[in-house]
């Protein structure tokens, strides 16, 4: 099996470290991984504020260095959504290109999905170890990608996490991109609700599937002084993982 | 980016904690309600995409099953009236008022007469009106409008509320639900009893029987539409559906999604005044059928929106909602729709505002029981505005610039490398806590993190000769 990263552009200037958890995750399962180094944003900044014409540009871009991959994974629900939903509201009135959306888009899958429909089985063979207490924040665009679970489930596999489930779960963050500057005090409040939630679970460590979340989340809970880890779902897997192998004695 | 009036009412709504606490906890209990339920359906989203398929096959033929109930409802002996504007359907209604020399009027909930303003024509022809719904009642007191479709009064607290009834019906100061409204029924009862006209509103009307079918938890349009002589049903036009088999599937849907209900608790459905040989019901029966914007939504590119059947599911799911209410959207259609019908009915450009007021969570579309997607018809919103240069020159460019940017490796690595080092240059501890400009409107409240040292495309090699492939142990 061989797979494309696309990391998304949050992801490579702010978590570049997620991105190579997550090669390190798909490489231990016996997935090749590759880069294409061409890659930039998807484009999604541009086609949320109604700016058509840009998001359409650097959309083609972005087609054209991930066509011919056999598949695409990325760490990012929101970026996911936009090639997999968007893209072909982009392209209305080129037919051509509207087949080439939907070509990737067909290949195209945000991480904790990828392993639930390619590598569920072999991942349930790697003996995963995450001592702590984790809560988990369900990143709006998974609703794009009609997820719903999959991330609760990846972490109820791990052994030793004790797994604290959060209030008002499906409340967004704030985040929302320009929103979050068009809007500064709505985003403001939804973001100290969502840290107040977490804060009440009593976690060492939350985990999403969007960087953008991360971001927001994250530089509320350093503003308010909560000692709380905000992670990728990625990080906290690769971890895992390798402490299970060491455990184990399997791997390397 | 200068606030507008939304953004400014939103910003004094957040610092609210009395609001905020009414809110959460309505806004939250509806929704999980509403989840609840949904998931009691064999399928929910079959369900939902059958009321979406019904909703937009009467929208199709719209002019056709209009004619349809006008017939049908003229062959029971009710009249039915044509409004093009909110103007034309408010003389209509006092016009009716005057030749019954009707004095006091009972009103059953509806969201049509806030959006035409109707009572504030009757009251200026000189006619007493009283809403009977208690949360349409509770507003009417206290000299509001209503903050939700379905819950009107869900801004004020129990403690508010009794504040208000001690004040307005001299009662004793009582937060017991059931004292309260025992206190409001008392009242109401007189005036069902002395009214001389009924108005209500129509949550779905039937072409193929003419019936008009409304929902109610309280009884009190029953009262409105059987005991007063003269009865009014305004309806805004695209309310309409083909027959009492998709009248079925909405009713399955709709107190599921406006209150986690199975059904409401009268299910009133109306055709017609009292018939020979009838004991009850009105003299006379009116249907009021007002567009007021709709045929040109209809033919535009949001005439989805019309499929709305205002359960008000997606103003409960919504996370801004929850933190600024009703009223701040200054509109009688709140939330995820309002941000829709509110420029739709009003003006774009006046009200360009709103759609932009949506972190495009995407709960509301989630949550809507005829699959209106309002997350996607927002952006479209927001495109139909930008194609006018809503934003402004500047940020025409700055996104063109960013376009530039990120449609080669080259610039976009450059890019980030200048990023990189502005965030740098503004942080201590990997954490800026004070960045100027538009991004003060982020670190004034919570804090922005540096970049990392190297970005991914940089670490790529590396990790490359770093690891070795591990492969899975089976």
């Amino acid at each position: 099996m061989r797979v494309w990263l696309f990391t998304t552009c949050l992801t490579d200037m702010f978590y570049p470290q997620t991105a190579a958890a997550m090669v390190r995750v798909l490489r231990r399962l016996g997935v090749e991984v590759d880069y294409p180094p061409k890659q930039t944003c998807c484009g999604q900044p541009a086609y949320n504020n109604g700016f058509f014409d840009e998001a359409r540009k650097v959309a083609r871009y972005t087609v054209e260095v991930l066509e011919s991959a056999d598949a695409v994974v990325i760490p990012s629900s929101s970026c996911c959504g936009m090639i997999r939903k968007h893209y072909e509201d982009l392209f209305e009135d080129e037919p051509a290109m509207v087949r080439r959306a939907r070509a990737l888009a067909d290949k195209t899958f945000e991480f904790v999905e990828f392993l639930h429909k390619r590598l569920w089985d072999r991942l349930s063979n790697w003996p995963l170890r995450y001592d702590g207490t984790v809560t988990y924040h369900y990143s709006c665009h998974l609703r794009l990608l009609d997820m719903t679970d999959q991330g609760e489930q990846l972490l109820r596999r791990i052994e030793g996490l004790e797994y604290r489930p959060l209030a008002k779960l499906d409340q967004c963050c704030g985040f929302g991109g320009a929103f979050a500057f068009r809007f500064p005090q709505v985003s403001a409040a939804l973001v100290a609700d969502k840290v107040e939630c977490i804060a009440a679970t009593g976690a060492q460590t939350v985990v999403a599937t969007d960087a953008g979340c991360v971001m927001n989340i994250g530089g509320q809970c350093k503003r308010s002084r909560l000692d709380v880890r905000v992670r990728h779902i990625a990080d906290l897997l690769d971890e895992a993982m390798s402490n299970g192998s060491t455990a184990e004695g399997v791997g390397a | 980016m200068k606030p507008g009036r939304f953004g400014e009412r939103a910003s004094a709504a957040v610092q609210d904690q009395v609001l905020l606490r009414a809110l959460d906890r309505a806004t939250r209990r509806q929704h999980e309600g509403r989840k609840e339920l949904l998931a009691e359906l064999p399928d929910a989203l079959a369900m939902r995409t059958l009321a979406s398929e019904l909703r937009e096959r009467a929208l199709s033929r719209l002019d056709v099953l209009l004619g349809q109930l006008a017939d049908n409802i003229e062959r029971a002996g009710g009249s039915v009236h044509w409004a093009a504007d909110a103007e034309q359907a408010c003389q209509i209604v006092v016009d009716i008022a005057g030749r019954a020399g009707a004095k006091l009027i009972v009103k059953s909930k509806s969201m049509l007469s806030e959006e035409i303003e109707l009572n504030d024509a009757l009251a200026a022809a000189g006619l007493e009106t009283v809403e009977t719904d208690l949360g349409e009642y509770i507003v009417q007191l206290a000299g509001q409008k209503p903050s939700h479709i379905v819950g009107p009064a869900v801004h004020l607290t129990t403690g508010q509320i009794a504040r208000l009834l001690q004040e307005k019906l001299g009662i004793d100061y009582t937060e017991d639900p059931t004292a309260l409204t025992r206190a409001a029924r008392a009242v109401l009862r007189e005036k069902f009893r002395a009214a001389d006209m009924g108005i209500s509103g129509v949550n779905v009307a039937v072409a193929e029987s003419g019936a008009l079918c409304i929902v109610t938890n309280e009884g009190n349009g029953r009262f409105v539409t059987s005991r007063p002589p003269v009865y009014v049903a305004v309806m805004g036009m695209e309310k309409v559906v083909e027959s009492m088999a998709d009248l079925a599937v909405l009713l399955k849907l709709l107190a599921r999604s406006a209150t986690g209900q199975r059904s409401t608790v009268y299910t009133n459905l109306t055709t017609g005044p009292r018939g020979g040989g009838e004991t009850d019901g009105p003299r006379e029966f009116h249907l009021v059928i007002v567009d007021a914007g709709r045929s040109e939504i209809l033919g535009g590119p949001f005439w989805q929106v019309l499929k709305c059947i205002r359960c008000g599911a997606c103003l409960n799911a919504c996370p801004v909602y929850r933190k600024v209410g009703g009223h701040a959207y200054e509109s009688v259609y709140p939330g995820p729709i309002g941000k829709l019908l509110t420029p739709l009915l009003d003006s774009l450009r006046g009200r360009a505002e709103l759609p932009h007021a949506s972190s495009l969570c995407g709960a509301c579309g989630e949550a809507c029981p005829v699959r209106i997607d309002i997350p996607h018809l927002l952006i479209r919103m927001r495109r139909v505005l930008e194609d006018q240069r809503y934003s402004g020159y500047l940020a025409k460019m700055a996104v063109r610039m960013w376009a530039w940017m990120n449609t080669s490796q080259a610039r976009y690595a450059a890019s980030s490398w200048m990023g990189r080092h502005f965030l740098d240059a503004a942080a201590t501890d990997g954490w800026c806590h004070d960045l100027p400009l538009l991004a003060a409107n982020w670190t004034r409240y919570r804090d922005f993190p540096a970049m990392a040292e190297a970005p991914f495309h940089k670490l790529w090699n590396q990790l490359q000769s770093d690891e070795g492939s591990q492969s899975c142990p089976e």
